[in-house]
């Protein structure tokens, strides 16, 4: 029976052909609109992650309080002990020191006196250790524009926005007026090495990345860190066993130093900046998306039923006639469904997949709709190819040709077979 | 007549609701068919022709009477024990074919096979048995847009008998033929009556089916007028 209907359904093109178009193109804009938009919000969150939030951070419970404007008075003293603690308590993942800050930037002219100043937000991170992926992270030498990499304590990368504005070049210095540790005022001289663009406009307006050694002269910081960040094994950020790890974290905490203000605690990627949210949005637009899709397909199908219902009125008849019963018409016109249904979602699929793909190798750029933003998110928007990719349209593709059918066939149930030989006889 | 009766209809009635009065299609018909009776109900448009042949094939029920059919009462069965016995026990034939134009003509005759969840190889050789029966074994991959009308009624023949049921149904199997393929068809039709010993009950107008036929029913107004045998000679 089922190749009887497999053949019915290839060879009958109007009972086929339209269903199959209508599920492939909400199959493959399901697949390009998902792809899109995880795209859109992965590069962000993994932006975010790599440049602010981490995965997982650890700072002092004041320092967290405030962790916005960077209170550094609250900082982590005694750093490396933490870290060796953090690295022994989960080993997998990787945990690396950060200072983060707000300073001035004062840039001179030839004779040394100040040509313009500028306010920084400063990453200091670990740069010169050959093992640290900090670099990669924030994937500096990629986004060099002019220079090279610091190599030596005191040299550092700024905006190439910023480099721009006040005309400095690689080889020139500048120096950076904060405020240390303890409240007092800091000055440090630096070198620029370099010049970045990380295609974000809220990065590339006045970042400065140094050497974290450097930030803990500059800022009297030494043995200290603002916080600490994490970051799990996966391509993807796991939500669950960042929760998982952070809730045994604090709870170890918590025996022992409940009351010290300055006792570590740790928070994930979603309880900071809006990730929450973020991520949240992300999976309840997918799901909208979904519905809408399933909405208007089944609609769109449901009445292709009905007109190939019509059409096919006389087959139904007929087949009534020969003892097949109305419930077993039914569920082939279901078996149907679920056949025009998966080729459309594979079909649509594949079409959705080479969409993605290419937007995925060549991106779009939004450069020009960003230039007012302050949101940490890339320029060049890709979509992402995750495992959900492959599946997400047979959601739509199969449920609303279903629905569709199982809609359009409830005709077959109201049919009366008294009437069969006058309506096969006309 | 030695055969058994595989069709009773005892003071069969049926009604059809018309406006706020009811309107009399069959009024009180007693008749019994034997197996291998080859016979017709003839009569002017209105008379119950069809709506008699409607209850045998257990498509309706009747509103008073009962109507036995292999040895199943129509009134007392579901939906689903309806269909199973027009599956396994009565073949249709219709006035336009009704053949499933997607289909080839293995396919359409294989099709109430597949109903009975037949194994494939016995299948293949019912269809083609079926298909030989009606001269048409060398079409069996054509389409049925590319046959005649003739021919087409031949399917439409094959199709029914293919499942070997004990009583085809034919409404006006003729109508839509010349001469010429008429007699083909009731001469088809004769023949597998007379070897496969199954009972044909022909619902007709046309003098061509009618002299084929062994018993004629009359009907008018819904009650049967006469009920004539041809004598055996």
């Amino acid at each position: 029976m089922k190749r009887f209907l497999l053949k019915g359904v290839i060879k009958d093109k109007g009972r086929s052909l339209l269903p199959i178009i209508v599920v492939a193109t909400g199959t493959m804009l399901t697949v390009v609109m998902y792809s899109w938009l995880t795209g859109i919000m992965g590069d962000s969150i993994r932006m975010n992650a790599n440049f602010n939030t981490g995965e997982l951070k650890v700072m002092t419970k004041a320092y967290a309080a405030d962790a916005e404007q960077f209170p550094n008075d609250l900082a982590i003293l005694n750093a490396d002990t933490l870290l060796v603690e953090l690295k022994e308590f989960e080993p997998e993942v990787d945990w690396v020191k950060r200072i983060r800050f707000g300073a001035l930037a004062d840039f001179p002219d030839a004779n040394g006196e100040t040509r313009g100043q500028a306010p920084a937000v400063g990453w200091a991170i670990d740069l010169f250790n050959e093992e640290s992926k900090e670099s990669a992270r924030f994937n500096l030498q990629e986004s060099i524009v002019q220079g090279v990499m610091p190599v030596n304590t005191g040299e550092v990368l700024i905006s190439d926005e910023l480099a721009r504005r006040f005309e400095v070049k690689p080889g020139e210095s500048f120096t950076l007026f904060g405020s240390t540790m303890d409240g007092g005022f800091a000055f440090y001289n630096l070198t620029v090495s370099g010049t970045l663009l990380f295609g974000a406009t809220g990065l590339d307006r006045g970042a400065i990345v140094m050497d974290i050694s450097d930030a803990q002269k500059a800022f009297g910081m030494e043995g200290a860190c603002s916080e600490i960040l994490g970051f799990l094994p996966y391509t993807y950020f796991n939500s669950d066993k960042a929760e998982a790890i952070k809730t045994i974290y604090n709870q170890s905490v918590d025996a022992r130093q409940s009351e010290d203000e300055f006792a570590p605690v740790m928070i994930t990627l979603r309880d900071q900046a809006g990730m929450a949210e973020m991520v949240e949005y992300t999976d309840f637009v997918s799901r909208i998306m979904v519905f809408i899709f399933v909405s208007a397909m089944a609609i769109v199908l449901w009445n292709g039923g009905l007109l190939g219902g019509l059409r096919r009125y006389g087959e139904f008849g007929i087949r009534l006639a020969m003892g097949e019963s109305k419930g077993h018409i039914y569920r082939t016109l279901l078996f149907e469904a679920l056949l025009i249904g998966t080729i459309g979602s594979i079909v649509g699929t594949v079409i959705g997949f080479l969409i993605v793909l290419y937007l995925n190798i060549h991106g779009v750029d939004m450069s020009g709709m960003m230039q007012n933003s302050t949101m940490v998110m890339p320029t060049v928007v890709r979509t992402a190819i995750t495992p959900t990719t492959y599946y997400i349209g047979f959601i739509p593709g199969i449920f609303s040709m279903i629905l569709g059918n199982a809609l359009a066939g409830v005709g077959i149930y109201k049919r009366e077979t008294a009437r069969l030989f006058n309506e096969l006889e006309v | 007549m030695d055969n058994p009766i595989i069709v009773t209809l005892e003071k069969v009635t049926k009604r059809f609701p018309a406006g706020k009065t009811e309107f009399t299609a069959l009024n009180k018909i007693e008749l019994t068919f034997r197996k291998g009776e080859f016979s017709g109900l003839v009569g002017p448009s209105g008379s119950g022709k069809t709506t008699l042949l409607n209850i045998i094939g257990s498509l309706d029920c009747p509103s008073e009477g009962v109507a036995t059919v292999l040895g199943k009462n129509i009134s007392s069965l579901s939906h689903k024990e309806s269909a199973e016995l027009r599956n396994y026990g009565i073949g249709f034939i219709f006035q336009t074919y009704n053949l499933l134009p997607v289909y080839s003509v293995y396919d359409n005759v294989e099709f109430a096979l597949l109903l009975q969840k037949i194994s494939a190889p016995k299948r293949r050789k019912a269809v083609m048995d079926a298909l030989e029966w009606v001269g048409l074994a060398d079409r069996a991959k054509s389409r049925p847009s590319t046959l005649s009308g003739g021919e087409c009624q031949r399917v439409a023949i094959a199709r029914a008998m293919v499942k070997r049921p004990a009583l085809v149904l034919a409404d006006e199997p003729s109508a839509n033929l010349d001469s010429q393929n008429s007699h083909m068809i009731v001469q088809t039709m004769k023949r597998l009556n007379r070897e496969l010993n199954t009972t044909f009950i022909f619902s007709t107008h046309d003098e061509k089916v009618m002299q084929y036929l062994d018993r004629i029913i009359y009907l008018k107004d819904g009650m049967v007028e006469r009920d004539e045998r041809k004598s055996e000679d």
